[in-house]
């Protein structure tokens, strides 16, 4: 048997990611393959059809793979994460000469989003508002719907939007504003950072219940054993973004599960109930 | 646990503190820690993005830790604990020979491709697609002098020749000149794809080799621009080129082996065309001719003077290798024993400008002088080829097989 895994293609650098760890793999003797999903829903509603074995999931997909796995009594459990999918956390700028010094003094004023599915530039930092008290009138940037906020374009959108006097904060990743920062995108000095996000987890490799548990176990501890210092798969790991595979963790997804429920993205059963969601 | 702190005042990761992080990690020792002073707004967001990007443990005190009189730049921010991702890049780095001529290895890994030699390099990669990668194959020990020789000489077209100066020659003398300039043309062409292909080959490991080679393109690329320039010079028509002539500088580009090709080309071609330089310093009917002629003239002895170095140095670590030699002009005489030969009228024309007019005695002197400049082109290759290590009678059995297109 061959053990499937599922990926999406937000970027045409998956093919070479998975390709490449694909290889590497069945070197190590683990019969795997992967096949490339255009967004997350798919993905997920295969897993749990047992029509694939592990899903790279967003932290979107594996909210929605848990709920569809308890409610079909088929549990889904995270097998492995990146080293950077552990305490991100997601940020609201606003610009530095604003004059918006607190969360309240963004009372109805409009935030940039990112797409109506990114857990860091959507759901997570609007809920985070929420609780703290602001009502805010989101303006979404709708960058590669279905892929579950991957594609950075939307954040990116948001902050030039947010320069150019068209919002009042933009919603981001941390590491998408230190990324901005650094680009350019947003210049030197130009914006402060309101308020944060607590930390929360991203990124999960999500195993079916049906998947051959002897191949799942080979496939976790091949991949926390993979070393930076391995030059074969160091430019992997440098384009799939982490120095170090983890043990997956499920501690760390209750704030999405919460904005999922506050927004009815999802169901309880994990059924999509998202108005004007079509990926 | 040793600490160290960085204090980045109110420098932000937009202005850099990543630099100033970097080289305080460096210092720090194993098993220590970095405590981060600062105080731009979003330092503390920042910095742990840029530590789970690089794999560092970030701790962040609640208020900070209270500054001491080791930190007067105010509390400790945050404590990075550096993880492996840094060490782990250049765990298994390994210095690519080193700078000095002297510490070329004999094989460069592939994985070093375009690395300078002498860096530090990283391990993994994809393998470089340079197939000449064996010091004994490609190296002179002069290439680097003659290198920087060749640098130093290097001349300007548009300078280095008076363009202007006032010559009147009559029509015919004229047109063996322009006959002249078109043969030496071609063949110049054929010096230029042949170093260039070879460049292209070679692992720039033996970086002062792959120098030489481009300045000997780009000396044949000067070349054919003066040979060109005064072949118009008076008038926009060129000359003839024969198709024996074409075959010949076809036949060089087929040599596959940097030596070979090295060997045809420079030792015997080029070697061939110093005498025909000198012909034309002599006997060229206008200055500017005669300044082209002395000024390719340098160049080419320079290229002859590499192709001499690298093969008597495979020679001598390599009696057998005079046998490959001595194959290589043999095939080529077999491949061009049915073509013409040179164009007869580049002969007709290199006796016009050594007559210097038509009459019966001049044209007699003339053609005495082609047969002299042939017999001194074939006391060159045979001289060369004694100075690689042919007895003197093989030398001449082989000198006389050279093409009869001279280059």
């Amino acid at each position: 048997m061959t053990l499937l895994m599922g990926a999406v293609a937000y970027d045409a650098k998956v093919v070479t990611i998975w390709s490449g760890f694909r290889a590497w793999l069945r070197r190590q003797g683990l019969p795997f393959d992967f096949v490339l999903y255009s967004h997350y829903e798919r993905q997920v509603e295969d897993l749990i059809a047992g029509r694939i074995h592990a899903a790279w999931n967003s932290p979107l997909a594996w909210v929605r793979a848990r709920r569809l796995g308890v409610a079909r009594g088929e549990p889904v459990h995270p097998l492995v994460m990146r080293d950077t999918d552990c305490d991100l956390r997601s940020v609201v700028a606003v610009r530095a000469d604003s004059g918006i010094e607190r969360v309240a003094d963004l009372k109805g004023a409009t935030v940039g989003v990112g797409a109506v599915d990114s857990p860091q530039a959507t759901l997570l930092p609007l809920r985070h508002l929420h609780e703290l008290g602001a009502t805010v009138e989101p303006r979404l940037f709708q960058v590669g719907v279905g892929l579950h906020g991957d594609h950075v374009g939307g954040e990116r959108d948001a902050a030039r939007a947010l320069l150019a006097g068209e919002v009042a904060a933009a919603c981001m990743l941390d590491a998408n504003h230190l990324l901005f920062t650094q680009e350019g995108t947003l210049p030197a000095g130009s914006t402060r950072i309101l308020t944060m996000t607590a930390p929360y987890d991203h990124c999960n490799m999500t195993i079916a219940a049906s998947a051959p548990r002897d191949l799942v176990e080979e496939f976790g501890g091949l991949l926390t054993g993979m070393s930076y210092a391995d030059p074969e798969v160091r430019p992997l790991l440098d384009l799939e973004g982490l120095t170090q595979w983890r043990p997956g963790r499920a501690t760390a997804y209750a704030a999405l599960e919460a904005a999922v429920d506050a927004t009815g993205f999802y169901d309880p059963a994990g059924r999509v109930t998202a108005t004007a969601y079509d990926p | 646990m040793t600490s160290r702190t960085a204090d980045l005042a109110g420098i932000g990761f937009d202005q850099g503190a990543q630099v100033i992080l970097r080289r305080e990690l460096a210092l720090l020792p194993p098993g220590g820690r970095l405590g981060v002073i600062g105080t731009h707004d979003a330092l503390v967001a920042h910095l742990a993005a840029w530590c789970r990007r690089e794999g560092h443990a970030l701790t962040v005190p609640p208020d900070g830790d209270p500054g001491g009189p080791d930190t007067p730049g105010g509390p400790v921010r945050a404590w990075i604990v550096p993880g492996p991702a840094t060490r782990g890049r250049w765990a298994g780095a390994e210095r690519a020979g080193g700078v000095d001529p002297s510490q070329v290895v004999s094989r460069p890994a592939a994985h070093w491709g375009l690395a300078a030699r002498g860096a530090l390099v990283e391990p993994g990669g994809p393998p470089s697609p340079f197939d000449l990668d064996r010091k004994e194959v490609v190296w002179a020990d002069l290439a680097p002098a003659l290198y920087a020789q060749a640098a130093a000489r290097q001349w300007d077209p548009a300078t280095a020749i008076d363009w202007d100066c006032a010559f009147e020659l009559p029509a015919e003398v004229e047109a063996a000149v322009v006959q002249v300039m078109t043969y030496l043309v071609e063949n110049e062409q054929a010096a230029l794809v042949v170093p260039a292909r070879l460049l292209a080959r070679v692992h720039p490991h033996f970086r002062e080799v792959t120098q030489l080679l481009a300045v000997q393109a780009a000396d044949e690329a000067r070349h054919i621009e003066v040979f060109t320039r005064r072949a118009t010079l008076r008038g926009d028509e060129l000359g003839t080129s024969s198709a024996g002539g074409r075959a010949s500088l076809t036949s060089l580009l087929a040599e596959p082996d940097f030596s070979l090709a090295s060997f045809l080309l420079s030792v015997l071609g080029e070697g061939t065309f110093l005498n025909l330089l000198s012909f034309l310093g002599q006997y060229a009917p206008d200055p500017v001719t005669r300044r082209i002629a002395a000024l390719a003239h340098q160049d080419e002895a320079r290229h002859v003077a590499f192709g001499v170095a690298h093969l008597a140095e495979q020679a001598r670590r390599d009696p057998a290798f005079r046998g490959r030699l001595r194959g290589a002009i043999e095939r080529r005489h077999d491949v061009l024993a049915d073509t013409a030969g040179i164009n007869e009228h580049v002969l007709d024309a290199l006796t016009l400008l050594a007559a210097g007019s038509w009459s019966p005695r001049a044209v007699a002197d003339g053609h005495a002088a082609v047969q002299r400049l042939q017999a001194e082109m074939f006391e060159g290759r045979r001289n060369r080829l004694v100075h690689l290590g042919f007895p003197a009678g093989e030398a001449a059995e082989l000198a006389a097989l050279h093409t009869r297109n001279f280059m």
